[in-house]
């Protein structure tokens, strides 16, 4: 099997792909979650925003300041729907 | 870079057929079919492609409605979704697992039967079900808990995935010689003679008679650079994602009482729904905690067994309302040349293949249809307007 490095886990996404995708347009980490799902599973992009926009930053020579970090979306850490559905204070 | 300054340079002086204002599916499936009839297409798009409400929404399909037109316009849309992968060469993540309203009350089933009456005249494969045959299609929901008497369901409903769609009409459309700018905000829109001239943008201008406003929530503000009034107004909408857990149905559910929908993705994780009493229009995008336990509470009634599911995302976007809940489609009678593409009121990822149909044979061939015609602009200047009545989200 090919050597492979992960970027993404939770998604599984690799750096290979990472490039791929911005060798064919998607150029901000918005754009390439939403056409690879890059930290879109249950860690929510703590592992691999920052990663990804290293490689950005290697591919367009913009510096890690340029580019934006996605809004991070609640709730902070996973909550069960019965947890979330329950009136107990 | 490079390409970003060759761009640049291009779109200072730039000329095209039409104009296209908003980079959603809309806006890309339109840029795609008139760059195909051979006309030449600049699409502005102020953040990048599917950053509206396109990106955010919750990805079904349906055919099942109120009011005739919007029946029309989505059997014909899932007609078109049904070849869209061979046409454009490119994945779009179509699966049709059914849509399933769920019938609470007899007033319900009364407008549930008229509904199924109408869509069945229209070819449509729909049936009305007894509550013991709701559970053979999605088998985790509780009749008792979700007050079910019934339900209607039309297993040529779906999903598709709006990221793969747009992101594939975009490449095809720039295939067929058309210019997408990313990061390019409109700021005027030039008339001469009551008609279109000019767009200019922060990256130059672009002469055309044509300008598509299909700015999804935006749309009433880029028609007010011409002083035309929509009565669109956006409303800010709430939805969230759940882990991925193992598959256990195919079908939308939905409940127009309850305003609840929800979908298990074909990766697994459960996607859904349900709008917050008392919200009001603006453009507010702080999700919030009203609707997660709103959402949760009413989630696990229907599906007791998801208590143990882990919510992991919960994200906003904008429903663009119009009075009656159906687009805005057309040419205004102000000023040619200016045409709507907007007002989808939560439905414009579905309807979206029809609709830029439609508006591509006006633009192109100059011909019209009964159905813009009774979608346009001016039916708000009569008293009596007809609601689609079937809405969620």
């Amino acid at each position: 099997m090919k050597d492979k490095t992960f970027i993404c886990r939770c998604e599984d996404i690799t750096q290979e792909e990472i490039e791929q995708a911005i060798d064919e347009g998607y150029t901000t980490l918005e754009e390439l979650k939403c056409k690879l799902r890059l930290g879109m599973g249950p860690c929510q992009g703590r592992g691999c925003l920052t990663l990804a926009r290293r490689i950005l930053c290697q591919k367009t020579g913009k510096t890690t300041e340029d580019i934006t970090i996605p809004p991070s979306r609640p709730p902070e850490i996973p909550v069960s729907l019965g947890t979330l559905a329950s009136d107990e204070k | 870079m490079m390409r970003n300054e060759r761009d640049r340079k291009q779109s200072r002086r730039c000329k095209a057929d039409v104009v296209i204002i908003g980079g959603g599916v809309n806006g890309c499936s339109l840029a795609y079919q008139l760059a195909k009839r051979g006309k030449s297409v600049v699409l502005c798009e102020r953040k990048y492609l599917c950053s509206g409400a396109t990106g955010r929404c919750g990805a079904g399909i349906r055919q099942q409605w109120s009011t005739r037109e919007n029946t029309e316009l989505s059997i014909k849309s899932i007609k078109i979704f049904e070849k869209l992968e061979k046409e454009l060469g490119q994945e779009i993540g179509l699966r049709q697992g059914g849509y399933l309203i769920i019938v609470h009350d007899k007033k319900e089933m009364i407008q549930a039967e008229k509904n199924v009456e109408m869509e069945k005249k229209l070819g449509l494969d729909v049936s009305i079900l007894a509550p013991d045959e709701i559970t053979n299609v999605v088998p985790i929901l509780d009749i008792r808990g979700m007050n079910a008497i019934g339900s209607t369901f039309c297993p040529t409903d779906g999903h598709v995935d709006p990221f793969k769609t747009t992101h594939a009409y975009a490449k095809a459309a720039e295939k067929q010689g058309a210019k997408l700018y990313k990061f390019t905000n409109v700021e005027e829109i030039k008339t001469k003679n009551k008609r279109i001239d000019s767009v200019i943008t922060n990256r130059g201008n672009i002469k055309t008679n044509i300008v598509v406003n299909s700015a999804g929530a935006w749309s009433k503000q880029v028609a007010e650079k011409l002083n035309i009034t929509l009565p669109n107004k956006p409303f800010r909408k709430e939805i969230l994602v759940t882990e991925r857990v193992k598959p256990e149905f195919k079908a939308m559910v939905i409940s127009f009482k309850d305003g609840i929908y929800f979908s298990q993705q074909d990766e697994g994780q459960i996607l859904g729904g349900i709008p917050i009493p008392n919200e009001k229009p603006g453009y507010l995008t702080v999700p919030t905690f009203d609707f997660l336990h709103h959402m949760s509470k009413t989630l696990t009634r229907y599906a007791p067994t998801l208590k143990y599911v882990n919510v992991i995302r919960q994200w906003t976007g904008y429903y663009d309302v119009t009075p009656d809940a159906r687009p805005i489609l057309g040419e205004v009678e102000q000023i040619k040349g200016f045409i709507q593409c907007n007002g989808f009121s939560g439905h414009g990822f579905m309807l979206s293949p029809m609709v830029t149909k439609i508006l591509t044979d006006y633009i192109a061939d100059g011909k019209s249809s009964d159905i813009l015609e009774r979608l346009n602009l001016k039916r708000f200047k009569d008293k009596k307007i007809v609601h689609e009545t079937s809405v969620v989200g």
